[in-house]
């Protein structure tokens, strides 16, 4: 069908995710969705503009890849470090390294669910834009919308405890840490736990209420089969440090493997309309290979969850579907809450630990390794720093997997199936964008940002001919 | 008296910027019943309209970027440059010492995980990459500066406090800051 003429239906840009992105929809000529793709439109060349530095710069300078998840990339680049100086860090310095990626996990998943995702749940896609947003929220569900805030203030508080900012923080350092944390500061810490407990129970009861009322679209909306990815330790889903784990969709564990081995697993694929390209496992190519990460692709990876509460929510998640394997799109939501709940437990046994109050930072040390890795899991999922040095540190050349990344393929498919399922020609309902976007939201590639609309939602469509000229724009105030 | 209308955008930015302003925390409740959001990140309208105040966070890398840029100035009354990639063009001019081509070279063939053996660069249905990331008033007039990055929650705060009450604000030096 090469020489079928083509409409195009542009989405540009996508809201409430983090960076630039944009959807755009091949119409064959009766209307029909030919083909539906999300690119990414933006590349700043962290890659190329880290060449000369020194390593030691490497956990300032990658934050600013990203202002929702910045502790990740600061924890992962200060555990590259670490590798290139050769040492194990201490146990306070790796726990209170813990410590502030729990706050991020709080924080960012609590943004991504309160202020971004629950609207479009409790008003439903096809809601007027002007309450489908967090202040409709903080309207009609006052408590739950100040009980977001408030989750994603403690986390935020927490990162600036120990980092002294609340974004891009200073705290990790190749070889350790640069501050303890006090007594008092910790004791403030466990106080709010209890009642943030109490309140993401009830977005607990929330999400699973909604899914089990709309079983069919749960079932449906943008469900594809894939492998899944994500670190554990002793098979128990872990956020800060284990091995690499890919599990096929029936559930086989497919491969472990040390971070350090990562480049013999994953392989990335370039398209040339996206800036954002495609990791695959290697063994299986592209793009057999693809797998998902985040949330469900963490929770699908691991055997268990080594916390009580946490693990019990688990095995409720898990009797969805006979196998233990959730192939459901929008239980991302579901369970992105359970790692909310996992990161409060977990938080509460480091504090409890007398490590988390040791004086005992950092180990020092010179370059020992020409080569680095660091991995943690980020909110959104497995992110890779690869660094290689000279003898005296000036980085010679970086790789950076970031997160989003592995989605990739995901969210082009999942995008491809809702247009499908919702467009018939180029007279297209907001509502049917809406969901488009919302799949992208799902996998949470961050814009995180709260708020959504507020007034009036135009927009605006291009309808474009097979040689890319626009016949027609469509704008809806 | 209607709220005034604000339109905001992030370019070659990392989204702290934005992020900093959610930290104000509940006092954003208070900030929307104030001002009326139009165009942002974080609402789902797409096109500026006409606003009082416009905000630009990040550098200007690409050609949709400069685009962007003029586009909100032309829409808005006041300019306000936010955080250092804004202001100064931030980490983004780490990538000016090298040709575009390069830097697209290295992301997309050379890097170490990548298999990509026809050396495809992305560029098709894609705003192409200026030859340097410049700060936003080398392309257009700026009115209020808010260096950081990003600047502090209270920064922020302070600045739509300050053009609230009708006047243009400077940030003052205690609560500035360039990181
Ligand atoms: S100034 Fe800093 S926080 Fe703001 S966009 Fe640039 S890197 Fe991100």
């Amino acid at each position: 069908m090469e020489n079928t003429k083509k409409n195009t239906i542009v989405v540009n840009p996508v809201t409430r995710i983090e960076g630039h992105g944009k959807i755009t929809v091949d119409l064959t000529d009766d209307g029909a969705v030919d083909r539906a793709r999300f690119h990414v439109t933006q590349y700043r060349g962290f890659e190329i503009f880290s060449k000369g530095r020194d390593f030691r710069e490497m956990p300032v300078i990658t934050p600013r890849i990203c202002g929702i998840c910045p502790v990740s990339h600061h924890l992962a680049s200060a555990k590259a470090c670490d590798a290139i100086l050769g040492v194990t860090i201490t146990p306070t310095a790796a726990k209170l390294r813990e410590v502030m990626h729990m706050g991020q996990f709080i924080q960012s998943h609590a943004l991504s669910f309160f202020h971004l995702s629950s609207p479009d749940l409790l008003f439903g896609f096809d809601a007027d834009p002007a309450i489908r947003n967090v202040a409709g929220l903080a309207q009609e569900y006052p408590d739950l919308a100040m009980a977001g805030i408030g989750m994603r203030k403690y986390g935020q508080e927490i990162i600036k405890t120990l980092g002294g900012k609340k974004i891009h923080p200073w705290h990790s350092i190749p070889g350790g840490v640069n501050r303890s944390l006090r007594p008092e500061e910790r004791d403030g810490m466990l106080a709010a736990l209890p009642k943030l407990k109490e309140d993401l129970r009830k977005a607990l009861d929330l999400v699973k209420n909604y899914l089990a009322e709309n079983a069919e679209l749960a079932a449906r909306f943008a469900t594809i089969e894939t492998s899944y990815l994500g670190l554990v330790k002793d098979g128990n889903l872990e956020l800060y440090d284990g091995r690499i784990r890919l599990k096929s969709p029936r559930g086989r564990i497919t491969d472990e493997f040390d971070d350090s081995e990562y480049c013999t697993h994953i392989g990335e694929h370039v398209e040339e309309w996206s800036y954002l390209k495609f990791p695959f496992y290697r063994p299986l190519g592209f793009p057999q290979g693809s797998y998902r990460v985040g949330p469900l692709g963490r929770i699908n990876a691991c055997d268990d969850i080594s916390t009580p509460e946490a693990s019990a929510e688990l095995a409720a998640f898990r009797k969805s579907t006979d196998d233990g394997m959730v192939h459901y799109t929008l239980y991302y939501h579901y369970a992105r809450l359970i790692e909310i709940l996992y990161s409060m437990e977990r938080l509460e046994e480091l504090l409890n630990d007398p490590d988390v109050l040791g004086s005992d930072l950092r180990i020092t040390g010179n370059v020992t390794n020409r080569e680095g890795i660091g991995v943690v899991e980020a909110p959104r999922g497995t992110l890779i720093h690869h660094y290689m040095v000279d003898d005296k540190g000036a980085i010679e050349r970086v790789n950076l997997i970031v997160a989003t990344g592995h989605n990739n393929y995901a969210m082009n498919r999942g995008v491809e199936q809702v247009a499908r399922d919702y467009i018939t020609g180029p007279d297209v309902k907001e509502g049917a964008l809406n969901r488009m976007e919302h799949v992208i939201r799902c996998y949470d590639p961050c814009l995180s940002c709260s708020t959504h609309a507020v007034g009036k939602m135009p927009l605006k469509l291009e309808v474009r001919n097979s040689r890319g000229d626009v016949v027609r724009t469509v704008i809806k105030e | 008296m209607a709220k005034p209308k604000l339109a905001s955008v992030w370019l070659e930015a990392c989204a702290g910027c934005h992020m900093s302003f959610l930290d104000i925390d509940e006092r954003i409740v208070d900030l929307l019943g104030k001002v009326e959001l139009t165009a942002t990140p974080i609402t789902d309208i797409k096109i500026f309209p006409e606003v009082e105040v416009g905000v630009i966070e990040g550098a200007l890398g690409n050609e949709e970027e400069l685009h962007l840029a003029k586009e909100l100035r032309e829409r808005c009354k006041i300019l306000i440059a936010w955080g250092d990639c804004a202001v100064f063009g931030g980490i983004n001019c780490m990538r000016n010492f090298m040709p575009a081509e390069q830097v697209l070279k290295e992301g997309y063939v050379d890097t170490a995980s990548t298999v990509n053996p026809d050396g495809v660069l992305p560029r098709q249905d894609l705003p192409a990459l200026l030859p340097q990331a410049i700060p936003v008033d080398r392309a257009v007039k700026v009115d209020v500066y808010v260096p950081g990055c990003p600047p502090d929650a209270d920064t922020i705060y302070y600045v739509f406090s300050e053009i609230l009450e009708g006047r243009i604000p400077t940030v003052p030096t205690d609560i500035m800051r360039y990181d």
